[in-house]
């Protein structure tokens, strides 16, 4: 693997009491995408504030390229894209000049236009680059804000949630302009709370929860966490939190939560489980209405190592 | 300083294609300006007039000596005199609302002015004219006045051995009064109305103007574009000096644009060139400090911009910008010298008075002494202005 171009070493944010970011460190290549995966609350934002120099850190080091990132770096935030979760234009600029400003800001020069036409070709605005972005498609807004972020190729492309209050559509879109980032040779660190993201676009991934990395690694490399488990989701007529107890001492179950109406329970073999698991529920007075069967994914290994889920 | 220019000239474009920003800065103004001298002007400029009428049953010395006053007055310009027929029609004209105040004199009048017996001259005042009456009133007494003292000065010399009277009443009333009136203006200081409703107007909309640039920077924090600014390989000064940079720019031109238009459309005589621009330049400069003083002290534009307002509208109303604070005494002068609008429209005054730049030292000096106060307060504590 190639030399890394983002080293975060035991990044820490405190508000007051309250811990945002406890030791976060991780690295990420050229070329690769890293996705930082955790809900809401989790110190997703405020890791990455700290990374691209927007929030000063309590402690740890966050080095892009091999310049340390504080608030007070100027030359060495241009090695920095960042695409934040809120939209980031002028609404009373219009798609090219909203291009052309932070273009300028990032002294593009004699490559400015020809950079600025490539970006709206990417991000499929160039039809409507003369109008103002206050008559922009909420979709089309995402896709500027994302194209401001790479518009100067940065080495690092930080995207804080770019998804979130998108259309299907405009989420492909976004999705399919990461993938290639990646191909292309821009290390890109992706938050998300959305395991299907972080499952498609990732290389690596972080779990992070209340401030900490609790695990890191391949999308396959987590679910072995969970010993290749297999998840099974039960509809129930009523609260089944008080079957969690019994249902967790079956043999063939490893961890089991409640949420809502439903069970979530990881199991070493679901065939075998799935029969006693039922059982348990009937004796407890409620009914299945539906029982799903899955093979692990990033939300059982969250589940299995927090025994909550991702969206909780 | 690249950076700092890229800023400026994107918030310029942003303010020139925000309209509200321009009806704000040029449009209104100039339009109170207009309205204002357009109502209140004329009230304020126009020469005090009223019509006054006479009926004259007497015809004698001492009645046409009062009409002559009467005539007098009336070439003055203060007063128009018509004649009414007898009493009854100068009723009429009272009742009609043609004239304030009608004069009857009865028959027998002078004689009995003559002879030292009691002489009436009736004053009909008309009720709707109420300052016209008065006047007219205070003008029958002041000829009546006149005849008691001229008759009191013939009782006297009868009295010391005279033998005379009519030689003597002809040589008192030839006397000129030991005291006169006489009506004139102020001279110096002092603004023609569409040049004071020009100016301040001008110095009252400059402090919201300036108000839109400062405050686009807390607009950076709250639309979202901010972190991306910070993230940037541009420093948070650059940030700061564009950002100040078009509030100045926007500031000075739009002050200067209702310069241009008061001057050319309302005949507003603003002064030296040279001095107006130093004072609109000082101007801009104390209203970014104030408003770049009270923005980090506030967590959002709308807060801000309440703020703003309210101490804007403050120190216009302290500092004369709606009325002349020359004309108020007391404890209300003196605070109205901790506004620097006060300042402005002294020096706007003296300006259009005819005064120089070197008569208006003191007005510049007290209004930079307000920029750098408070442009200080706001410059140390920008930190927290440009901020994610």
């Amino acid at each position: 693997m190639s030399e890394p171009i983002l080293v975060c070493t035991d990044l820490r944010k405190t508000y007051g009491d309250i811990v945002a970011v406890d030791g976060v460190g991780f690295t990420i290549a050229a070329g690769e995408t890293y996705g930082l995966l955790g809900p809401n609350g989790a110190g997703k934002t405020t890791t990455i504030s700290m990374i691209a120099g927007l929030l000063e850190k309590d402690g740890g080091s966050a080095v892009v390229v091999g310049s340390e990132i504080t608030t007070k770096s100027t030359a060495a935030k241009a090695a920095i894209g960042l695409v934040p979760q809120d939209l980031a234009i002028y609404p009373d600029l219009t798609g090219r000049e909203n291009l052309r400003f932070f273009g300028k800001l990032y002294s593009l020069g004699d490559d400015l236009n020809g950079r600025v036409d490539q970006v709206l070709d990417v991000i499929e605005l160039a039809d409507r680059a003369d109008d103002q972005t206050k008559e922009y498609s909420g979709g089309m807004k995402r896709r500027l804000n994302i194209g401001l972020g790479l518009l100067h190729r940065p080495d690092l492309l930080i995207l804080d949630e770019p998804t979130v209050g998108v259309d299907p559509q405009s989420r492909n879109a976004i999705l399919g302009n990461v993938e290639r980032l990646g191909d292309e040779g821009m290390a890109v660190l992706y938050t998300t709370h959305y395991m299907e993201e972080a499952e498609r676009l990732c290389d690596r991934i972080g779990i992070i929860d209340e401030g900490k990395i609790i695990a890191e690694g391949t999308r396959r490399e987590l679910v072995a966490l969970v010993g290749g488990r297999d998840r099974l989701h039960v509809e129930t007529s009523g609260d089944p939190s008080t079957v969690v107890g019994d249902v967790t001492a079956l043999p063939d179950v490893e961890s089991c939560s409640a949420a809502g109406s439903a069970l979530e329970v990881v199991a070493v073999n679901a065939s075998r489980a799935l029969p006693e698991v039922v059982l348990a529920i009937t004796r407890a007075g409620l009914d299945v209405h539906s029982v799903d069967v899955s093979e692990p994914d990033l939300e059982s290994v969250f589940l299995h190592l927090t025994g909550k889920a991702l969206r909780e | 300083m690249r950076a700092a220019l890229t800023i400026t000239a994107k918030d310029l474009k942003e303010r020139l294609r925000d309209r509200s920003a321009i009806i704000l800065a040029v449009i209104v103004p100039l339009g109170l300006a207009f309205i204002m001298n357009l109502t209140l002007g004329p009230i304020t400029d126009q020469a005090f007039s009223t019509e006054v009428a006479v009926a004259d049953a007497d015809g004698g010395a001492v009645a046409q000596a009062f009409s002559g006053m009467l005539t007098e007055i009336e070439e003055a310009g203060f007063i128009t005199v018509s004649e009414a027929s007898d009493a009854a029609a100068a009723r009429v004209m009272i009742a009609d609302d043609q004239v304030s105040t009608a004069y009857l004199i009865p028959d027998g009048f002078s004689n009995a002015v003559g002879m030292s017996r009691e002489a009436v001259i009736t004053v009909v005042a008309n009720p709707d004219q109420p300052i016209g009456a008065q006047v007219g009133t205070a003008m029958a007494e002041g000829f009546a006045g006149e005849v008691n003292a001229v008759r009191l000065s013939v009782a006297t010399a009868l009295a010391l051995g005279a033998d005379d009277p009519g030689a003597l009443a002809a040589a008192a009333s030839a006397e000129p009064a030991p005291i006169a009136l006489a009506s004139g203006q102020t001279e110096g200081r002092g603004f023609d109305f569409a040049t004071f409703y020009a100016i301040g107007i001008a110095v009252f909309f400059l402090f919201f103007t300036v108000q839109f640039g400062v405050l686009s920077i807390i607009d950076e924090r709250e639309t979202g574009t901010m972190p991306r600014l910070l993230v940037a390989p541009i420093s948070k000064q650059s940030i700061l000096v564009g950002k100040l940079s078009a509030s100045f720019l926007m500031g000075v031109a739009s002050t200067v644009v209702l310069w241009i238009a008061t001057t050319l459309l309302m005949g507003a005589e603003w002064g030296s060139s040279i001095g107006v621009l130093i004072l609109i330049i000082a101007g801009v400069a104390a209203a970014m400090g104030l408003t770049a003083a009270i923005a980090t002290f506030t967590t959002t534009a709308e807060q801000a911009g309440a703020i703003t307002a309210f101490i804007v509208v403050v120190f216009g109303v302290l500092g004369g910008v709606f009325f002349p604070v020359t004309r108020v005494s007391g404890a209300f002068v003196v605070v109205s010298r901790f506004a620097p609008h006060f300042w402005l429209m002294d020096g706007f005054q003296r300006l259009s008075a005819g005064e120089g730049i070197i008569d208006i030292l003191p007005a510049i000096g007290a209004i930079m002494l307000f920029a750098v106060v408070l442009g200080s307060i706001g410059l140390i504590r920008a930190r927290d202005l440009v901020k994610y």
